[in-house]
């Protein structure tokens, strides 16, 4: 048919720009909304708990024989004679312009422990994540593809073990075989004497300062050092991402659309590989997602046993400590992590799966 | 973390039973000293305010105090260290010391009267925690300038009354007693701070050790001043490694990683103690454990009722099982090392005898409520009270709680008896003395929170006096004898049932030596080792 004037008046045209932008702008505002109101319950919460439990960040200060005058004039420099609104709301006003305070612990800022403390945490999480994950998935397509069979048997037995045995346990005995009998790892603290500062702190991952720096040296020994820990966490996640995938995949296989590709003369690496891994994706960046994050809440007994100066044991010892400065800002990083872990997983799924968009 | 140190005690266990020697074994280098030790109790480097023990151990390496303990002979008491001599008045208020002319600080710059003076001033203008120290002299933000100052190469001091000269310089070996670089820190400071934030972090003194950097939770590293006046360590590099568990501190020293292990638990101590190439070493440590009684609950008043709980407490009993190694018998408030210690345990446990004087006192069926902190050898020592009070027809409730609430209520006077530990502030005699023996005013308005006595009610009976006395007492001598005698009296009158005294087991190579961690009366020294 011609195209005629009429035609071309009702042709659809191209949406305005805002059409486009603003359903963007829409999300991206209740993101940051949801954000926004989910960390000030997160801080809420913190807080009022820190008030209530049986700990006195005064006594912390002034120790155990200070004179009641003493206790008082630190009692009143902390703002604990004000309403606990009250101390909440300039609480949250520092926040806001990222000052948690601070610590009564080292009498630095917080955020500047935090700045210290976290990428050590997430230096060994991102390695940990990334055993758990490249091992822990074959592991359990293979025991869903060979359900019954002797490989099946050896990851239950592997996801087993990680699940049931004390990390604290393994973690020593870890120590003891690889670092005191074998001496195949470097033991506790994150880098051997001789590399303690070394390399100047650009980005707090030792790893990647001791690469930026050329100085393969301290790359090789800091690597020796972070191995052991974080195949110890990878472990667990292995476990954990393992026995997940295998469920998942075990409820794609008996699915009438793999029976069908089967029919259809489909290889056997095709139909699990293309077609039900493929449907498995989404739910496993869910897990995966929960993995990473619980990870970078930072394994306290792990830390404590590799000496490893991460955010879990530094928000332990603060809470041991009554550094509650220390502990609020530790929780809002966590529950910050936790926020972006699910946003990114949330994006992951619109990648994924055509029905999330 | 009682659940927490219960595990990992467990697993400990597990790695002694399965360690027995280890094939490879490394090696620190000859000019390097690699101690593991928590310190996660390092607030600060400033001698003006630190207090903890941690940070005290690397306050006493960096920096120089006008008299010193040796480490190599603590029981000498102090000696001359950047004072070389010092005059006391007449009166025994002003003491005039006189500087040594060869000390210079890290930053090359010469060590003054001045800087001493200026030192010893800005504790007391910072008035931080540990300041008390100094004020109990009558020192004064207001009057500092005057009592505390210099004169060419002279420090005067002048105390508010006659103190014994003894009392005034085992003070001054106490950590806020470390001379700064006067130059140095005022450079550096902020808002009228005197260099408190940038001295909290940083340091400038002039002792042995320079601190290259502290990193909190993960290590200290101090490098050794070549221009030492005492001159330059062997020891040219220390470094101290936060190692929070016991059993990684023991991989570590038996993999030759480290030199010095500052935290093993008594299993470890058991698994290294015969190990190729480690030795163990004791030192006692100022920590008591002790329990009080309330002189307000009409029974534990009773003179027989106290003299009744010191009989309860089955000393070698606990000695020899949960706390061997850790505690050791010592029923005095002068820890064994300082000062007129007494070395007199006249206590055992005796049931008959505890029901002999209870019976006496007329007390039946007494029912108490202890407060202990939740930490795991206080609770056990607990227990094992109780199980000896209900022998003899005492019912012991057991309150378990955090610091806050059992502190809270023991310095409201409100606990019947406290089970808790006290260590002292400085080493001198009179820190102890002057909290267990000394309450000038018992009535509840006094608010007396930092005397132990007071927060027992306990009317010293005489002994306030003879505390007095004894802190002005010039006579060394005599005065060692006042305090054994305030002591007798003491350990027979007060409600105070003195149980032990800590010991600190250190294990180290066996090519380390003179490694002290100061004893009771003072921290860690380095650079009088050797490897």
């Amino acid at each position: 048919m011609a195209l005629t004037e009429d035609n071309k008046q009702r042709r659809p045209t191209r949406a305005p720009f805002s059409n486009h932008v603003w359903p963007i702008l829409k999300t991206a505002l209740l993101t940051l909304g949801s954000i926004a109101v989910t960390l000030i319950g997160l801080v809420f919460i913190t807080f009022v708990i820190g008030r209530v439990m049986p700990i006195d960040p005064v006594l912390a200060i002034v120790g155990e024989r200070a004179s009641q005058a003493t206790y008082d004039e630190v009692y009143f420099q902390l703002g604990l004679d004000k309403p606990v609104i009250v101390q909440f709301l300039y609480y949250l006003w520092d926040v806001v312009h990222l000052d948690f305070g601070i610590s009564l612990l080292n009498a630095r800022p917080v955020s500047e422990d935090i700045a210290r403390v976290f990428p050590a945490t997430l230096e060994l999480a991102t390695l940990g994540i990334f055993f758990g994950v490249v091992l822990g998935i074959p592991l359990g397509v293979l025991a869903a593809v060979h359900k019954g069979s002797w490989i099946d048997q050896i990851a239950r037995v592997v996801a087993l073990v990680g699940y049931s045995m004390p990390i604290f346990w393994l973690g020593l005995m870890g120590l003891l075989v690889f670092y005191g009998i074998l001496g195949w790892v470097g033991g506790p603290g994150r880098v051997g004497i001789f590399y303690i500062d070394v390399v100047p702190s650009v980005t707090g991952l030792i790893l990647v300062d001791t690469a930026l720096a050329g100085n393969w040296d301290a790359f090789k020994n800091a690597f020796s050092h972070i191995i052991l820990p974080a195949s110890l966490l990878g472990y667990f996640s292995l476990a954990y991402i393992s026995r997940m995938t295998r469920s998942f995949m075990l409820e794609q296989l008996s699915a009438e659309y793999i029976t069908t590709a089967r029919v259809k003369g489909m290889s056997e690496w095709n139909v699990v590989w293309k077609h039900a891994f493929k449907n498995i994706r989404v739910q496993l960046i869910t897990v995966i997602a929960l993995s990473y994050a619980n990870l970078l809440e930072g394994s306290v007994l792990t830390e404590i046993i590799f000496s490893w100066p991460g955010i879990g044991s530094y928000i332990t010892t603060a809470l041991l400590s009554a550094d509650m400065n220390a502990v609020l800002g530790g929780t809002v990083v966590v529950g910050l992590i936790f926020i972006l872990l699910n946003i990114f997983s949330d994006l992951l799924y619109r990648v994924f799966d055509p029905r999330a968009k | 973390m009682t659940m927490l140190s219960k595990l990992l005690t467990g697993a400990s266990l597990a790695l002694a039973v399965g360690v027995t020697s280890f094939p490879v074994y490394a090696e620190t280098p000859a000019n390097m000293l690699v101690i593991a030790n928590r310190i996660d109790d390092v607030t600060t480097i400033d001698p003006a305010e630190s207090f903890e023990f941690a940070g005290s151990d690397i306050s006493r390496n960096v920096y120089s105090r006008l008299v010193i303990l040796d480490p190599l002979d603590l029981e000498a008491g102090y000696k001359p260290d950047l004072a070389e001599s010092w005059d006391v008045s007449e009166d025994g208020k002003t003491i005039t010391f006189t500087m040594r002319d060869d000390a210079t600080f890290h930053s090359g710059n010469p060590v003054r009267a001045e800087d001493a003076a200026f030192s010893l001033q800005r504790a007391v203008i910072l008035n931080k925690t540990p300041a008390f120290i100094l004020t109990q002299f009558g020192f004064t933000p207001e009057n500092v300038t005057e009592t505390i100052r210099a004169d060419g190469n002279k420090l005067i001091i002048t105390t508010d009354q006659r103190y014994a000269t003894s009392f005034v310089l085992n003070c001054l070996t106490a950590t806020i007693g470390g001379v700064v670089d006067k130059e140095t820190v005022m450079a550096n400071e902020v808002d009228g701070d005197m260099g408190n934030v940038w001295l909290r972090t940083n340091s400038a003194g002039s002792g042995p050790y320079m601190l290259d950097r502290w990193t909190p939770n993960d290590n200290v590293t101090l490098s050794s001043n070549p221009d030492y006046y005492g001159g330059a360590p062997a020891m040219e590099r220390v470094i101290v490694r936060h190692v929070i568990e016991s059993a990684s501190q023991r991989l570590l020293l038996e993999r030759g990683d480290i030199d010095v292990a500052r935290n093993l638990n008594p299993e470890d101590i058991a698994g290294v103690s015969d190990a190729d190439g480690i030795q163990v070493v004791d030192e006692l440590k100022g920590r008591l454990m002790y329990l009080a009684l309330n002189q307000q609950h009409p029974e534990l008043s009773k003179p027989e009722v106290r003299q009744a709980f010191k009989y309860l407490v089955d000393y070698e009993g606990m000695q020899n099982s949960f706390l061997n190694g850790q505690y050791t018998i010592h029923q005095n408030f002068l820890p064994a090392t300082y000062l007129g210690a007494s070395d007199e345990n006249p206590f055992s446990y005796d049931l008959d005898k505890a029901r002999e004087l209870l019976e006496a006192a007329g007390v039946e069926n007494l029912e108490i409520e202890i407060g202990v902190r939740e930490a795991q050898e206080r609770m056990e020592i607990a227990q094992s009270f109780q199980n000896s009070a209900a022998q003899v027809g005492i019912t012991v409730n057991i309150t378990v709680g955090t610091a806050k609430q059992i502190l809270d209520r023991y310095r409201a006077r409100e606990l019947d008896v406290y089970l808790g530990a006290w260590g002292p502030d400085y080493p001198d005699p009179q820190t102890n003395a002057g909290t267990f023996a000394y309450n000038p005013d018992n009535s509840d308005e006094a608010n007396a929170t930092g005397l132990l006595a007071w927060r027992n009610s306990w009317d010293t009976g005489g002994l306030t006096e003879k505390v007095d006395a004894a802190v002005v007492e010039g006579d060394r001598e005599k005065r060692v004898q006042m305090y054994l005698d305030i002591q007798e009296e003491f350990r027979e009158t007060s409600p105070f049932v003195i149980m032990f005294q800590q010991i600190e087991q250190s294990a180290m190579r066996d090519n380390v030596t003179d490694f002290s961690t100061g004893q009771a009366v003072t921290n860690a020294a380095y650079w009088q080792v050797t490897k």
